[in-house]
C-alpha cells in the first residue's frame, strides 16, 4: 500500500514525458520521421485515446510506449523511469511489469486455455504455478469469464477472446493499459460491451491509453489527442465526460469517508 | 540461480504442453532418435549378452589351462597334407615337462561309434573320450553320479558320463545312473550325469557322451591313429610362458619340423581365447556404434529441421510472448529445452523398444538374457540431449533473436 504523500506525488506526476521524442525510418535512401520532435505527457489515470489516419505514427508511438521500440532520439519517462535507451532484457522486463497489452487481433496463444493465457505474463515475473492460477483466475472473473476459463482461443467469441485478452493485460496490474484498436474486429454490440469494461477499468483508477481511428470510441475517452505525419496537431480533453468523472470520483469519495 | 531453476522449470512444463499439443508430429520428429537409441540399445544388449556368455564359457574352464590342437596351414592343407597329434605326443609331454598339474588326450569317436542306442531308442551325439582330469581342467561335475576315474582309465571300462540332453534323446526314464547304453555295438554302463549347461546360438552344449580316453581308442580299433588335442593346466602361472615353449620345442622335434617350417600344431590359452572374443565383440561394438551414430546425427538434423518450421509457426506466438514480457533467454530456453526434451522422450521410447528388440533377438538365437549395461542407458540419455542442445539451439538462437514488433504483425 502506497502512503497518501506518495500517492499524492505519484497522480501529481505524469505516468508518462514523452520529451523532443523522434523515430526516424529508413527505406533504402529515403529517410522519413514516424514521430518527430513528439512531446507528451499522461497523466495517472488517464483516459487517452490516440487517433490519427493510418502512416500518422500511432502505431510507432503506441510500440515506444509499449517499449517494445527504441526512439532515435528524445527521451520518455515512464514512472519518472528514463526508459528511451535500455537494453532489450530490461525492456522486456519492463513490459512484463508496468505494460498491459490488449491488441486488435487479441493475440492470444492459440493453443493454450483461458487460464494458461492469462498466466503466461506472470511467469516471466518468476511467480509459482499455484499463484498464477488463483491471480489468473480473479482476473478472469473481474472480466466476467468466470465460465470459460478451460476454453481455448478457438472455443470462444471474439468478445470473449478480448476478455481474455484484457484480463492477461490487467493479471500483472500494469502502471497503464496499451489497447491498439481494441474493437476493430468486433461488432458494436460487443465493442459497447468492451468499452464498458474499460469505463469500469479506468473508475478503478486505471491508467488507459487506447489507439483507435473510431470517432465513437475515441469520444468516450477523457482526452483525445491527434496525430498526423508524426506531429501532434490537437490533444484536447472531453470536457463534459471529464466532469462527470470528478463529480462520480467526489461522490465516491464522500461515501467513503 | 533458482531464478533460472524456475525457468528451467517453465520450459519443462511449456515443452511438454507443446508435445503434447503436436502429439504425432513430435512422434515423427523424434523418429530418427527413437530409432538410433533403439538399435544401441538392441546390438549393444545381444553384443553383451553373447560376450557375457562366451566369457562363462571361458570361466568353467580353469585357470591357465594350455590347449594344443593339430593346426595345417592353408599350403599344406592344399597339397593334402594333414598334421595330427598324436597318442605319443601326449605321453612326450606328460613325461618331460615339468610343472604340469592336470594333462588330459581328448578323441572325438567317429563313425558308427558316434551312434548310440538304448531299449530301442537310437540317436546320433558327439561321442567324446578323455581323460579323467577333463574334470578338472574344464570344470564339468556331474549332476547325479560320479565323473570316470584314473582307474577306469587305466583299465579300459566301459562306463559313460552322459551330457543332460542325451537323456531326453534316449528318453531315458528315471535315474540314468547304473542303466546300460550301446555306442558303436558295445555295451557301456553310465556312470554319471553331467549339469545342465544350456544352449549356445542354438547349439546344444549338453549333447554329448564322455568315455574315458583308452576304451574310446579301443571301441575305434588301430587301424589308424586318430587326431587328438590335449589339454593341461599348469602349476605356476608364471610359469605358462615357458612350459609353453618346452612343448613347442618338444612337438617340433616329435614332428621333425626343420627351422624353415611353421608350426603344424597350435598351443593355445583359454586368456588367449578370451581376449580374441573380447577385442571381436569391443570391435562390433565400435563398428555398429558408428553407424548407430550416424543415425542419431540424422535423427538430429531431422530435429532442428523441425524446430525451424515451428519457430516459423510460432512467429506470433513468440511476439505476443516478448509484448507480455518474455526475455531473449526464455524463449531461447524454451525452444532449446524443447528441442532436448524432444530427444529425451525419443532417448527412452528407443530405449524401451531396444530393449525389446534385444531380449527377442537374443531369444531367437539362444543367447543367455540379455543385459543392457548401466552405461550404454547413460550413453543413448546422454547423446540424445546432445543432440537435442546441439541442433535445438540454432532454431532456439532464431525464435529469441526474433523483432517482437515484426513478430506480432507476422501472418
Amino acid at each position: 500500500m502506497m502512503s497518501d504523500a506518495l500517492m499524492r506525488e505519484n497522480i501529481a506526476k505524469p505516468i508518462i514525458e514523452l520529451r523532443h521524442l523522434s523515430k526516424l525510418y529508413k527505406m533504402g535512401n529515403q529517410e522519413f520521421y514516424a514521430l518527430n520532435n513528439f512531446d507528451l505527457d499522461i497523466a495517472h489515470n488517464d483516459y487517452l485515446a490516440i487517433t490519427g489516419q493510418s502512416g500518422s505514427g500511432k502505431s510507432t508511438l503506441m510500440n515506444i510506449l509499449g517499449c517494445l521500440d527504441y526512439p532515435t532520439n528524445g527521451s520518455y519517462k515512464l514512472k519518472s523511469k528514463d526508459v528511451a535507451q535500455l537494453d532489450e532484457t530490461t525492456l522486456a522486463g519492463i513490459r512484463n511489469l508496468e505494460i498491459g497489452f490488449i491488441f486488435q487481433s487479441f493475440n492470444l496463444l492459440p493453443r493454450a486455455s483461458a487460464l494458461q493465457n492469462v498466466m503466461q505474463p506472470l511467469i516471466y515475473r518468476g511467480i509459482p504455478i499455484k499463484e498464477r492460477r488463483i491471480k489468473a483466475e480473479q482476473a478472469l472473473i473481474r472480466v466476467g469469464l468466470k465460465e470459460r476459463i478451460d476454453h481455448l482461443p478457438n472455443q470462444m467469441s471474439g468478445g470473449q477472446r478480448q476478455r481474455v485478452a484484457i484480463a492477461r493485460a490487467l493479471v500483472t496490474e500494469p502502471a497503464i493499459l496499451l489497447a491498439d484498436e481494441p474493437t476493430g474486429n468486433l461488432d458494436s454490440g460487443t465493442t459497447m460491451e468492451i468499452m464498458a469494461l474499460f469505463d469500469e477499468l479506468h473508475n478503478d483508477g486505471q491508467t488507459l491509453i487506447i489507439v483507435t481511428h473510431e470517432q465513437d470510441i475515441a469520444e468516450r475517452c477523457h482526452r483525445v489527442i491527434r496525430l498526423t505525419d508524426g506531429c501532434l496537431v490537437a490533444d484536447s480533453v472531453n470536457h463534459e465526460i471529464e466532469e462527470n468523472y470528478i463529480e462520480q470520483q467526489a461522490e465516491k469519495e464522500e461515501k467513503h469517508v | 540461480m533458482s531464478s533460472f531453476f524456475f525457468k528451467i522449470v517453465e520450459s519443462i512444463r511449456a515443452a511438454a504442453h507443446s508435445v503434447r499439443a503436436h502429439g504425432f508430429r513430435s512422434f515423427l520428429t523424434t523418429l530418427g532418435i527413437i530409432i538410433g537409441v533403439a538399435s544401441v540399445i538392441a546390438v549393444v544388449s545381444v553384443v553383451q549378452g553373447l560376450s557375457s556368455s562366451i566369457t562363462s564359457q571361458f570361466d568353467d574352464m580353469g585357470t591357465n589351462v594350455v590347449n594344443v590342437n593339430a593346426f595345417t596351414p592353408l599350403k599344406d592343407r592344399l597339397q593334402g597334407k594333414i598334421a595330427k597329434l598324436s597318442y605319443r605326443d601326449f605321453l612326450e609331454i606328460e613325461y618331460k615337462v615339468s610343472g604340469i598339474n592336470h594333462i588330459t588326450p581328448t578323441v572325438a569317436a567317429t563313425g558308427p561309434n558316434g551312434v548310440v542306442q538304448y531299449k530301442g531308442e537310437s540317436t546320433a551325439t558327439r561321442v567324446i573320450g578323455t581323460g579323467s582330469s577333463y574334470q578338472a581342467l574344464y570344470g564339468i561335475f556331474p549332476e547325479e553320479g560320479r565323473f570316470f576315474n584314473l582307474s577306469d582309465d587305466k583299465s579300459r571300462r566301459r562306463v559313460a558320463v552322459l551330457g543332460d540332453s542325451i537323456l531326453d534323446k534316449l528318453e531315458i526314464k528315471g535315474s540314468a545312473v547304473g542303466q546300460y547304453i550301446m555306442i558303436g555295438g558295445e555295451w557301456f554302463k553310465v556312470i554319471g550325469v553331467l549339469e545342465k549347461r544350456g544352449k549356445l546360438f542354438g547349439f546344444d552344449q549338453d549333447d554329448f557322451i564322455l568315455l574315458p580316453y583308452t576304451t574310446t581308442r579301443a571301441l575305434m580299433g588301430g587301424a589308424e591313429e586318430p587326431d587328438i588335442s590335449i589339454s593341461l593346466q599348469v602349476d605356476d602361472a608364471s610359469q605358462l610362458e615357458s612350459i609353453k615353449q618346452h612343448i613347442k620345442n618338444l612337438l617340433r622335434r616329435n614332428h621333425n619340423l626343420s627351422k624353415d617350417m611353421s608350426d603344424d600344431f597350435k598351443i593355445s590359452t583359454a586368456e588367449q581365447m578370451l581376449d580374441t572374443v573380447n577385442s571381436i565383440t569391443s570391435n562390433t561394438t565400435m563398428v555398429l556404434s558408428g553407424v548407430v551414430g550416424i543415425s542419431l546425427l540424422v535423427g538430429g538434423i531431422g530435429i532442428m529441421n523441425i524446430m525451424l518450421v515451428s519457430v516459423t509457426e510460432r512467429t506470433r506466438e513468440i511476439g505476443i510472448q516478448k509484448a507480455l514480457g518474455a526475455t531473449r533467454v526464455d524463449i531461447l530456453l524454451q525452444f532449446l529445452i524443447e528441442a532436448v526434451f524432444l530427444c529425451l522422450l525419443g532417448g527412452l521410447i528407443g530405449l524401451l523398444i531396444g530393449y525389446g528388440a534385444g531380449a527377442l533377438v537374443s531369444n531367437i538365437i539362444d543367447l543367455p538374457s540379455a543385459e543392457v549395461p548401466m552405461w550404454a542407458v547413460a550413453l543413448s540419455f546422454g547423446f540424445s540431449a546432445g543432440v537435442g542442445l546441439l541442433f535445438g539451439i540454432i532454431p532456439a538462437a532464431k525464435a529469441a533473436n526474433l523483432d517482437p514488433i515484426d513478430a506480432l504483425r507476422y501472418e
